[in-house]
């Protein structure tokens, strides 16, 4: 903590080490923003995603080839908990859905979507900003393919509602996802979430 | 008129549903926002487009 003060500030840590995060979906852009958010020091974060690691995650996503076939959920709290011994997790294995939702982010203060499919995406913004009114979201849309670093932003679209990405290039058969626009995007909303945190709300 | 997207459109008196048929938006990767709030997708069928509204559609792309 005090190493962390060292860097920050003490009331800037003292907002962050008081926070809750949710980041849903533990693929290319929930395991970069989990580990950026433990870094940074945020007190606590829940982690949601129904699935295993995978071979084909590994050029993107913050996992080990001995976690093949490991739950993300477990695979990402052992990384986080080598990084950051004192974070508090909160790790479901299931599939947010319209009906588990309100339940799974109840004790979020900032709800990250990161998501890989655009419905579901598209999902779990309705029901964050329609059901829970005192949540902050940050969404993702667009990071795909080998488009220049400079065209990935953040823009605020309302008061509670952030969307990092270019909006434009999405996954396909021909494009596909590299790892440092993935993590330029994951860095984008983890710093949003700290940006919030630290109630610099515009962007 | 109403703004959508940055577009002056004659849609005053619309419902969401009702202009979001004259588009190709696929309703289940959009999100609305109206006048600076989000419209939940339930009320898109009862939301009537006022003149002066500024309307944004955010469209989410698959990939992360």
């Amino acid at each position: 903590m005090s190493a962390l003060i060292q860097r920050h500030g003490a009331a800037l840590q003292g907002a962050f080490s008081a926070a809750t995060v949710a980041v849903c979906g533990l693929g290319g852009l929930g395991s970069n923003i989990a580990i950026l958010l433990a870094r940074a020091g945020i007190g606590k974060l829940i982690l949601i995603d129904f699935d295993r690691v995978d071979i084909t995650n590994l050029h993107r996503q913050q996992y080990k080839a001995s976690q093949i076939g490991v739950y993300k959920t477990d695979a990402l709290t052992d990384n986080l908990r080598e990084i950051a011994p004192y974070i508090e997790l909160e790790a479901h294995t299931e599939r947010i859905t319209e009906d588990n939702a309100v339940m799974l982010l109840k004790d979020a203060d900032i709800v990250c979507e990161a998501f890989d499919d655009a419905k579901a995406k598209a999902m779990l913004t309705d029901i964050v900003l329609s059901e829970m009114p005192d949540k902050y979201l940050v969404t993702a849309s667009g990071m795909a393919g080998m488009g220049t670093a400079n065209s990935i932003k953040t823009r605020r679209i309302t008061s509670r509602f952030y969307l990092s990405g270019d909006e434009i290039s999405e996954v396909s058969d021909d494009i596909g996802l590299v790892a440092p626009r993935v993590a330029l995007c994951a860095a984008h909303q983890a710093h949003t979430v700290l940006r919030i945190i630290a109630k610099q709300f515009e962007v | 008129m109403v703004r959508a997207n940055g577009e002056e459109l004659d849609i005053a008196g619309k419902t969401i549903t009702e202009y979001l048929a004259m588009t190709d938006y696929d309703v289940r990767v959009i999100a609305v926002e109206r006048n600076e709030e989000i419209v939940p997708k339930a009320r898109y069928a009862e939301t009537v487009l006022c003149d002066g509204d500024v309307v944004e559609i955010v469209t989410f792309m698959g990939g992360g």
